[in-house]
């Protein structure tokens, strides 16, 4: 029953079992993922993110094909949107995988966002520990689909490729969506489609805009994931992106910045969790909210209101 | 909170994928997260599909006729991986005697044309109820 060593001998039902624990918040989870933690911290964590139809889940399929040809085990999570109505998700990723989906050395997971925004999941970062812990060499996690806001990626991955394409929307989109900041490899999917040119050529300039002159400078490559055309030299890229964060100390500070992030994000929820549970009843929060349908109240206010009564307590 | 997860797949060789995205739909539209893999999945894919998803119930469609062999095969390769504790159900185009018999050899559920998709709904939904697990 206990999935820990289950896992840590290789055991993928056990990594099935606590990815579905994690999720469902069940208690036992947070134990078995802090005596996971001391054996993770191996992985080379690559996101991938942008826009739909751009051919994100190809590229990850072509991409893990790759590694594996090195000898890189491979962990893959694939995050698609929950409905914010239903709660339900169609998590469709797994269809553009089914290259690598039958190797012994890779463990495919698709989670929805269960109602998180930034194109990530809350769990996210834990299924990474997991399969960590697992012994997978190469995680891979594809985000949801949306090209704007869609960074938290950023602050779990090493390393962050951002997947375009031909006539997918003009460089000022690629401003707005402050994907040209977040970005260590662009790549422009569907090279063989028309516009190629054009859309390499606005990535080129506007990254040549960026102030930032030192360090790792983002290549802008072409690729034709369905052919597996430019895919060889992405992975040359991921790898080589990765030794220049080791040399540079990057990988230090952001693993630092990294554990500060999610520690206070832990942190945030459990209070709000805790004031929401503690601090304020239904019939207390439907008496304020009556009266800020009337007007009588502001929403700052009533907040301030249920703040008070929880230190009062 | 635990949420029902569904494999919907499509075994073997017919590319009629209609009724597959029609269930699909539903599930998700009942709150469901429904992993959807495409057509043409061989009855190991599948199998290895639900035990890295962890799902609760798989959904096989199938209009090809191949039921008799693909279907079996399925619930084989759950033993073989001591994953029978998921639920198989199936769709498409199955006679009666044959829905029988794949029931007799563990299906736990098997859907005709025409099928009213909350019915499914329905169906899965009390199957996951807590107590109604087996």
């Amino acid at each position: 029953m206990d999935l820990v060593p289950r896992i840590l001998g290789g055991d993928r039902r056990a990594v099935a079992r606590l990815m579905t624990l994690v999720e469902s918040g069940a208690p036992e989870a947070k134990k078995a993922l802090a005596e996971l933690h001391p054996h993770t911290g191996k992985a080379h964590i690559v996101g991938i993110t942008g826009p739909p139809g751009t051919g994100k889940s190809t590229l990850v399929d072509k991409l893990a094909l790759e590694f594996l040809k090195r000898n890189k085990t491979v962990g893959i999570v694939a995050v698609d949107p929950s409905s914010p109505f239903t709660g339900g998700a169609f998590l469709g990723d797994r269809i553009r995988m089914s290259t690598v989906a039958m190797d012994k050395r890779v463990f495919i997971r698709s989670m929805g966002t269960r109602k998180k925004l930034g194109g990530l999941a809350r769990g996210t970062n834990d299924f990474i520990r997991i399969l960590d812990a697992y012994g997978k060499d190469i995680i891979l996690v594809e985000t949801v689909g949306a090209g704007q806001s869609e960074v938290d990626i950023v602050r779990t991955a090493h390393t962050t490729i951002i997947v375009e394409a031909p006539g997918m929307g003009d460089d000022i989109q690629a401003v707005k969506a402050g994907i040209l900041e977040i970005g260590d490899i662009f790549v422009v999917n569907k090279a063989d489609r028309d516009g190629v040119e054009r859309t390499m050529r606005e990535l080129q300039t506007m990254l040549e805009l960026n102030p930032d002159k030192e360090g790792w400078q983002p290549p802008v490559m072409e690729t034709v994931a369905r052919d597996g055309v430019g895919i060889e030299e992405v992975v040359d890229k991921a790898q080589e992106h990765m030794a220049y964060l080791k040399e540079s100390g990057m990988l230090e500070q952001g693993l630092k910045q990294r554990a500060e992030l999610e520690l206070l994000a832990i942190v945030r929820e459990e209070i709000s969790r805790h004031v929401l549970e503690k601090g304020v009843e239904r019939e207390e929060l439907d008496a304020l909210l009556d009266r800020i349908m009337q007007l009588e109240l502001d929403p700052y206010s009533a907040a301030e209101e249920v703040l008070g009564r929880l230190r009062d307590r | 909170m635990r949420k029902i997860r569904v494999l919907i797949a499509k075994p073997g060789l017919d590319g009629h994928d209609r009724g597959a995205k029609i269930v699909a739909r539903a599930l998700r539209d009942a709150g469901m997260e429904v992993i959807y893999t495409g057509l043409h999945q061989t009855p190991e894919m599948i199998v290895e599909a639900a035990i890295q998803e962890d799902v609760d119930v798989i959904g096989l469609s199938l209009l090809s006729g191949a039921h008799m062999t693909l279907f079996p095969r399925v619930l084989d390769l759950l033993r073989e991986n001591d994953a029978q504790d998921i639920m198989v159900t199936g769709g498409g185009i199955i006679p009666e005697k044959d829905a029988e018999k794949l029931k007799g050899l563990g299906m736990t559920q098997i859907w005709g044309p025409g099928t009213p998709t909350d019915e499914i709904v329905t169906f899965i939904k009390e199957k996951m109820e807590p107590g109604a697990r087996s």
